[in-house]
């Protein structure tokens, strides 16, 4: 039995699961019905660079499961994209770089190990910036990821085929990876919900490292409901990753929150007005349904998007030197072994990511170093501290995701500098490593900077390790609207 | 102010081989994400009593012990090599003769 275009949109995994234990369809029903969307639209939107020839053998085995009750959890048979850059064993993961193009994963990522078990079905890998380098998946060695809102719009980035898979319907849920924005971001362009946990929530063992001190996975999904369960079934401390720790149990989560408003770094030019406008809306809703908003104090915040821009490319300078044409990917002959490395590490990049090797080969050079790295180092600890003071009284910090809906594609491709800056709201949080979420807030009506109908979204951040007031948070939206 | 000489020397320490052309675009890149970071030298210091908060990045120890069987992947592993012999990477020599 097919489910319908219409039946798959207001599938949630709740309901998904339900209906799988009860027999209403199998998980082959299930997952051929994502192909058959797959098919249709994937050509078009370019979301998947891969999708797996043994989807239905994986349902099939969903399905002995929960034929017999055994290990049935709430995701088996569950249908999820997987970002390009997380390994799953034995199948391609090119992080949409040619440098990667035909790399075989030679083992499970920790949260594929886990979502194994509770028998997930992976339909494919999705697009995204080369090694997550991007804000609009235009960096792609394989092409854009349109966005399933408007084809001529860019899916955002860079893990905009996840968001694209989720958005236009071509998954029930998906993994991203999130550095500085990359999977709130394109949430925020696609219209769904996505979640960047506290650094060190969810083990980052065999996800290709961008910036170490800055990377997270975490999942993008239709409802809050379906974050919270695919957060929680990734998350928790993992002998391969030493950052990665079990969240403690929750003190009494807030109902009424206290909501806290940066408002003079919102207003420092660079916003569209439909994005302030629809952020305006949301907080008088919020005002009227009982919770408090009011305007915090975070001095040092205009300066994160600098401090970013140091220290991300000084750790992609150091992590991406690991591509040597040597142990595995792309190589090209030289004449000797320091040309081999030159030749290969100039085919297989791609321009972004080269621009940020070089510019953080700058940054960490001598003479430099104390300038740029070390400065930002400091400016970084004074970010943190506006973060700390803030949540000392408040529960909750809110701003646009974006400061703008999805884009044109091509837009922003020829300046870097113009591109760096749609990550303005989303990059502080990492500097700071607090959790925090993408949550649609509805759709632009046509006016001079955008078309009818692209999705909006806010961003809420929550102090360190209470990801469950952000979903707290998510459900009060959710039932705004 | 990078001159057209810092480039060449980066692109020798990143290992990457450039084209004149994307040499003096990068240039041109380079030098405008480095005017907009340079706003970092406005930025206060932190003061000699700041404490890092408690989530601060900490350096995390282990033993150094092996967490695999030993050889267990070796295979694997070797498989995605460009140019393997034996249970060997294979690469230029290193030294003139």
């Amino acid at each position: 039995m097919k489910l319908t275009k219409e039946e798959l949109d207001k599938l949630t995994i709740k309901t998904a699961h339900e209906a799988l234990v009860r027999g209403d369809f199998t998980a082959v029903d299930l997952a051929e019905s994502y192909l058959a969307v797959i098919k249709e639209k994937n050509d078009k939107l370019n979301v998947y660079l891969e999708v797996f020839d043994d989807v239905r053998e994986q349902a099939a085995e969903a399905d002995r499961r929960l034929r017999k009750s055994e290990n049935v959890d709430i995701l088996t048979g569950i249908p999820l994209a997987i970002k390009d850059n997380i390994l799953i064993e034995g199948r391609k993961c090119s992080s949409a770089s040619k440098m990667l193009e035909n790399y075989t994963a030679t083992y499970d990522a920790t949260v594929i190990k886990k979502l194994k078990e509770r028998g997930v079905i992976f339909l494919g890998r999705t697009n995204m910036d080369e090694f997550a380098m991007g804000g609009s998946t235009e960096n792609s060695a394989f092409g854009p990821t349109k966005n399933p809102h408007d084809e001529t719009r860019v899916s955002g980035g860079s893990s905009g085929g996840s968001a694209a898979a989720v958005g236009g319907g071509l998954a029930l849920a998906a993994l991203g990876s999130d550095t500085g924005g990359s999977i709130r971001q394109p949430s925020s362009f696609c219209g769904t919900f996505g979640l960047k946990p506290t650094y060190g929530t969810v083990s980052r063992y065999g996800v290709m490292a961008m910036a170490s001190s800055l990377d997270q996975i975490g999942p993008i999904a239709k409802t809050v409901e379906d974050a919270e369960i695919i957060f929680d079934a990734i998350r928790g401390a993992d002998g391969y990753d030493s950052n990665a720790f079990d969240l403690p149990k929750y003190s009494a989560t807030p109902t009424k929150l206290k909501i806290g408003v940066p408002y003079a770094f919102l207003n420092g030019g660079g916003v569209d007005s439909v994005v302030l406008d629809s952020f305006n809306d949301l907080v008088e809703k919020l005002k009227k349904n009982g919770h408090t908003v009011e305007e915090v104090s975070m001095p040092n915040l205009h300066y994160s998007l600098a401090c970013y821009y140091v220290l991300m490319p000084a750790e992609v300078s150091t992590n991406m030197a690991r591509f040597d044409g040597v142990r595995y990917g792309l190589h090209l002959d030289g004449q000797n072994v320091i040309d081999d490395y030159k030749k290969t590490r100039a085919a297989g990049f791609g321009k972004e990511v080269r621009r940020r090797i070089m510019l953080g080969t700058y940054v960490l050079s001598a003479g430099y170093y104390d300038a740029y790295y070390n400065k930002a180092n400091q400016v970084r600890e004074l970010i943190r501290s506006d973060y700390e003071n803030v949540f000392n009284q408040y529960d909750v910090i809110i701003t646009p995701t974006a400061p703008s809906p999805a884009f044109p594609i091509g837009k922003n491709t020829s300046d870097p500098l113009q591109m760096y800056l749609e990550d303005i709201f989303t990059v502080p949080v990492n500097l700071a490593g607090v959790p925090a979420m993408n949550v649609p807030i509805g759709f632009t009506n046509s006016s001079e900077t955008a078309p009818k109908g692209l999705p909006l979204g806010v961003q809420v951040t929550a102090p360190h390790r209470r990801e469950d007031i952000l979903f707290v948070f998510g459900r009060v939206v959710e039932n705004l609207k | 102010m990078l001159t057209k000489k810092d480039i060449d020397n980066l692109a020798d320490l990143a290992r990457i081989d450039l084209t004149e052309e994307e040499k003096t675009k990068l240039q041109k890149d380079m030098e405008s994400i480095l005017g907009y970071v340079s706003e970092l030298q406005e930025a206060p210091s932190v003061t000699e009593n700041h404490q890092p908060d408690q989530y601060y990045l900490k350096n995390v120890m282990r033993e150094d012990d092996v967490p695999n069987e030993s050889g267990a992947d070796s295979e694997k592993i070797l498989e995605e090599a460009p140019k393997r012999r034996d249970n060997l990477f294979v690469v230029k020599k290193i030294l003139d003769n």
